[in-house]
């Protein structure tokens, strides 16, 4: 393979591409509607948007890591000014009307800065772990990543995005793993959030706090780190019903919805409902390319955006579904084995790190078509409309590209292809 | 250790693909979950989304007179609905067609009502809506969301008051109709016979509604007719044929006296079939369809003449001199009288029957009369004397027996009983035990007394005269299966020829000589309703040709003052239809006083009445004076 320099990464090139292709026809398809709506058209906006990621994707696969990393505390500081900016500025927009993620100019929505964000806090996170010697091993060592993550965490959180936010959460933890942090300092990490999620149930919080208990006496930490582990825990289990109040109601009716759709079928569950007979519908083969009732007849919610899988779902069906998530796992494998075969730490963790957000936004957009998940306004890269998260995925994968074929440059590669 | 180290990263990505893995298999299981295993119930769920059953009505049965003409047909009309969707959206909805289809706060609230009693069917805007209104809509279609237009048969009453009511009118089910066992099966805002024949043979009339499904969207929009769903197509009603004659019941319509209220009924002494059957004032059943203008309907319910109530069968009135062929019919029974049975006192103007005083309707007196006389001249003394010799009992047995207390059965709805004592019990009720007397068959005798009769009733007396004795139950599509149907007068040939001649003689030369007609003879009997609220009620019940009768004719007339005044339109309506020299019978008038008539009181029950008579209306049953 010497004598064709350079060669691209054909599985990640041909799984982007394909992707992007499915994604583009299922856009078009979401606006064959029987109802009129704006949505008809906007499959060429997309094409647009798909040429500027291809610039955009080009660009930074002609950034070489070096640069890249030298450059990374520059975007970083951009993203958090962008967020500031929009906490300032920001502006909702269609389902998510509630939140304040968009930065709008003379009425034109520009972009939501929290995408970005996201490929900026992978690439700082993956700059400052690189730099280490030794893998973390106390939660004090990893004070600075959750600092990192932290800061975009909280202006996310402000305006109101949560879905965002818990994206983040998503990457520290990925970028951790990859890092090579222990288990049990990574279950320490995640204890306080399982303590929240359980705390609402008495009994399921018990029990946690219990197998909680018998970990710490079995990884024997150091006793602050297991004091303080065990102090947050109790704590989140206090703080737990003060912090939903503080929740928008939107956000409690969603994760109320999540729980029991059919409370409130005509308002909240709505969105849920109507996407999982959409999916349902569909059964094994679908109805059709452009012919799902629920979406013509806009009983499918934000067909465009939010819910386009569910689209995938009532007109292909079982087999389009299952056509999609192979796609993105050979998507997902891929980026793994170019995290594997990178040359150094930075890339090794920028990829993985984009392949962690890609992931998270998959499994969160495709679960909560079915309510496996409850329902947040992230993207599903490659099909949702939206130019923001498409520029993200495209300088992701235009990394990867990158780092592959700096991998195979080097030889490192050889042996695979 | 450096944490990328090959073999750490080897071991890092086994546990991110298998963690991959996992939770891909895990989406992958609840999507076959969601889509294989939940098809079934998803699919319908997403069916009832878009799917909007419309309900086709089916053409009610056409029906037609005995000749074969129409009665009621159904003619192109359109309805205007909404589509089912949430109240708010219905409620903009309507306001914003309200002034194209010339709706009020009112009738708004209307169609909001029916949308909440029935969610899931089209709400019913315009039952019918003129063709300028449904253009007008169309044009807007598209502003318009979840509007529904369709084309559906109009009932349509050709000779509209000429049959109001015996061929009654349609409307929209209510509530309290669809609690009953017939209706039960009917949707909400589905269309029923309300009166008439419309009403007693509407299961077979109505026919099975059809259904059609429409795709909407979720704004409750129609977008287009659903393909291959299992629409239905409406099954029509099956037609009726009625033994009507239109021509008949028209020209009685026609030479009834303007602006008087009472009945008539023409059948087939032979047979029971009703040939015609009207009733004045009459009312425009076509106002009926698409539901009735309010003011109209409230017109209808506040005039003192009571459109709606058909007279023929659901008013009851003191038979008067009409009910003496009764008294006569059983006294030649009981083998009291002979045809030339005198009585012992002659009539000198009146009868001193105890301490009371029972007069002739004619002062100056009948002198001495046989059965026949007396029948022709329908003289009081001689029938008071006849009732003492009759009896009560026998009074009363005999007309209950031959059914003078009850319904006639024939094939319409709301017909009302007569009212008639059940035996003498009846009376020591009434006045306690012996605190009465056997004058009470001096009224009774006289048609006057506790008797108040129904026009179809008397007219079925007459009929029994007119044939062989035997009863026949009027009918006006099929005769309704009744113990009724063996009842027979159970008198000879011979007695039955003497009381016709008597009724001959009563046109000859009798009370109703005035309506002779030259080259037909024509039997009847004329009655005088007591009227202690005005003036009194005329009678006059005819059959003819009188040797081989082939129709009977039975009329009322409010305030008509005597059956006389009555006879012309009886004998007219004869000739007509048997077509004898209609020019001779031309030349009689009816003329009726038309002074402004007070309205008809309520009645109050007899004690031994049936609780469904409650509501019937009655003129009068208290006896006074005597009646020609």
């Amino acid at each position: 393979m010497l004598s064709r320099a350079r060669p691209l990464d054909k599985g990640l090139l041909v799984s982007v591409v394909a992707l992007a292709l499915y994604g583009l026809a299922t856009l078009y398809s979401a606006g064959q509607t029987d109802v009129p709506s704006f949505v008809t058209t906007i499959w060429q906006r997309q094409v647009i948007w798909l040429g500027v990621g291809l610039i955009v994707g080009l660009l930074t696969f002609r950034t070489s890591p070096r640069l890249l990393e030298w450059a990374t505390p520059f975007v970083y500081a951009i993203a958090i000014f962008l967020l500031l900016l929009t906490l300032v500025i920001g502006t909702g927009a269609g389902t998510a009307a509630g939140t304040k993620s968009w930065i709008t100019i003379g009425g034109h929505r520009l972009g939501q800065p929290a995408e970005l964000a996201k490929v900026a806090v992978i690439l700082m996170l993956a700059r400052w772990l690189a730099a280490l010697r030794e893998p973390p091993t106390t939660l004090r060592q990893l004070i600075i990543p959750l600092v990192i993550a932290g800061g975009p965490f909280a202006l996310v959180v402000l305006q109101h995005d949560l879905g965002s936010a818990i994206v983040f959460v998503a990457i520290v933890f990925f970028m951790l793993f990859w890092a090579g942090t222990k288990p049990s300092v990574l279950v320490f990490l995640a204890s306080p959030l399982i303590a929240l999620t359980l705390a609402f149930s008495t009994l399921a919080w018990t029990v946690w706090i219990a197998i909680l208990l018998a970990l710490l006496l079995w990884w024997r930490p150091y006793l602050w780190e297991g004091v303080l582990t065990m102090a947050v825990n109790l704590g989140m289990g206090i703080v737990a019903f003060p912090m939903w109040n503080r929740l928008a109601p939107y956000q409690q009716h969603r994760l109320l919805a999540f729980l029991s759709p059919e409370v409130d079928p005509r308002a909240t569950g709505w969105h849920v409902i109507q996407s999982r007979v959409a999916v349902g519908s569909g059964g094994l083969l679908g109805k059709g390319f452009t012919e799902g009732t629920q979406k013509r007849l806009a009983f499918l919610p934000a067909q465009h955006t939010d819910f386009i899988f569910s689209v995938v779902g009532e007109e292909l069906g079982f087999v389009g579904v299952l056509a999609a998530l192979c796609l993105f796992a050979w998507l997902l494998f891929n980026l793994l084995r170019i995290a594997r075969k990178a040359t150094d730490p930075f890339s090794s963790l920028c990829v993985f790190g984009i392949a962690g957000l890609l992931f998270t936004h998959i499994v969160e957009n495709v679960g909560m078509t079915i309510n496996l998940m409850p329902i947040t306004g992230i993207p599903l890269p490659f099909f949702s409309y939206g130019g923001s998260f498409l520029l993200a995925c495209s300088i992701g994968v235009g990394i990867a590209l990158r780092v592959a074929w700096e991998s195979r440059q080097s030889g490192y590669a050889e042996a695979s292809q | 250790m450096n944490a990328f180290h090959p073999h750490l990263l080897d071991r890092r990505l086994g546990t991110a693909r298998t963690a991959v893995w996992i939770v891909l298999g895990v989406l992958v299981m609840a999507f076959f979950r969601t889509q294989i295993l939940g098809h079934g119930k998803y699919q319908l769920q997403s069916e009832t989304n878009r799917l909007r059953p419309i309900p086709l009505p089916a053409p009610r049965g056409v029906i037609y007179d005995r000749t074969g003409h129409v009665l009621a047909e159904n003619v192109p009309g359109y309805t205007v609905s909404l589509l089912p969707g949430p109240e708010a959206n219905l409620r903009s909805t309507l306001a914003r067609i309200a002034s194209i289809a010339n709706l009020d706060s009112a009738a708004i609230e209307h169609v909001l009502q029916r949308a909440r009693r029935a969610p899931y069917q089209p709400a019913l805007v315009l039952g019918d809506a003129p063709f300028s209104v449904v253009s007008a809509l169309e044009e807007r279609r598209v502003a318009i969301p979840g509007l529904l237009i369709q084309a559906e048969p109009k009932r349509y009453y050709p000779d509209t008051a000429v049959l109001a009511h015996l061929i009654g009118y349609v409307g929209e089910v209510t509530e309290g109709e669809r609690g009953t066992k017939r209706f039960a099966n009917i949707r909400l805002g589905g269309i029923v016979g309300k009166d008439g024949l419309e009403r007693e043979y509407d299961d077979t009339l109505r026919g099975a509604e059809g259904v059609r499904f429409v795709e909407v969207s979720a704004r409750g929009q129609m977008v287009r007719d659903a393909e291959a769903a299992a629409n239905l197509a409406p099954v029509p009603g099956i037609d009726l044929h009625t033994t009507i004659d239109l021509d008949l019941q028209k020209y009685i319509s026609s030479i009834f006296p303007i602006g008087q209220r009472g009945a008539v009924i023409a059948l087939n002494p032979n047979t029971g079939e009703i040939l015609a059957l009207y009733s004045a004032p009459g009312f425009d059943p076509n106002a009926f369809v698409g539901g009735v203008p309010a003011p109209y309907w409230r017109a209808l319910n506040e005039s003192p003449a009571h459109p709606l109530l058909d007279r023929a069968i659901q008013a009851r009135y003191p038979p008067g001199s009409t009910w003496k062929l009764a008294v006569a019919a059983m006294a030649l029974k009981r083998g009291i009288v002979g045809p030339r049975s005198r009585m012992p006192i002659p009539c000198r103007g009146g009868l001193q029957y105890g301490n009371r005083f029972f007069r002739c309707w004619d002062a100056h007196g009948h002198g001495d009369l046989t059965l026949s006389q007396a029948i022709a001249q329908s003289c009081d003394v001689y029938f008071y004397q006849l009732g003492i010799k009759l009896g009560v009992s026998s009074l009363l047995e005999d007309a209950n027996a031959w059914g003078f207390r009850g319904r006639t059965g024939i094939d319409l709805p709301g017909e009302i009983p007569s009212e008639f004592p059940t035996g003498l019990e009846y009376y020591d009720r009434l006045y306690g035990p012996r605190r009465w007397t056997s004058a009470v068959a001096l009224n009774l005798a006289i048609g006057q007394g506790e008797n108040a009769q129904t026009l179809v009733q008397m007219v079925r007396l007459y009929q029994q005269l007119a044939s062989d004795g035997r009863l026949r139950v009027p009918f006006v599509v099929r005769p309704a299966t009744t113990s009724a149907q063996n009842v027979s007068l159970d008198i000879s040939a011979d007695q039955l020829s003497t009381l016709r001649q008597a009724m001959i003689a009563v046109v000859e030369q009798g009370t109703a000589r005035g309506s002779r007609l030259a080259n037909l003879t024509i039997a009847g009997k004329t009655g005088t309703a007591q009227n202690p609220h005005g003036l009194d009620h005329g009678w006059f019940i005819a059959f003819a040709p009188a040797d081989k009768p082939e129709i009977v004719i039975g009329a009322i007339i409010e305030f008509a003052r005597h059956g006389t005044v009555v006879a012309p339109l009886v004998t007219r309506a004869i000739a007509h239809y048997l077509g004898i020299d209609e020019h001779a019978a031309a030349t009689l008038r009816v003329t009726v006083p038309n002074d402004s008539a007070p309205t008809p009181f309520q009645l109050p029950t007899l004690p031994d009445s049936t609780a469904d008579t409650t509501t019937a209306r009655v003129d009068s049953v208290i006896p006074r004076t005597p009646t020609r």
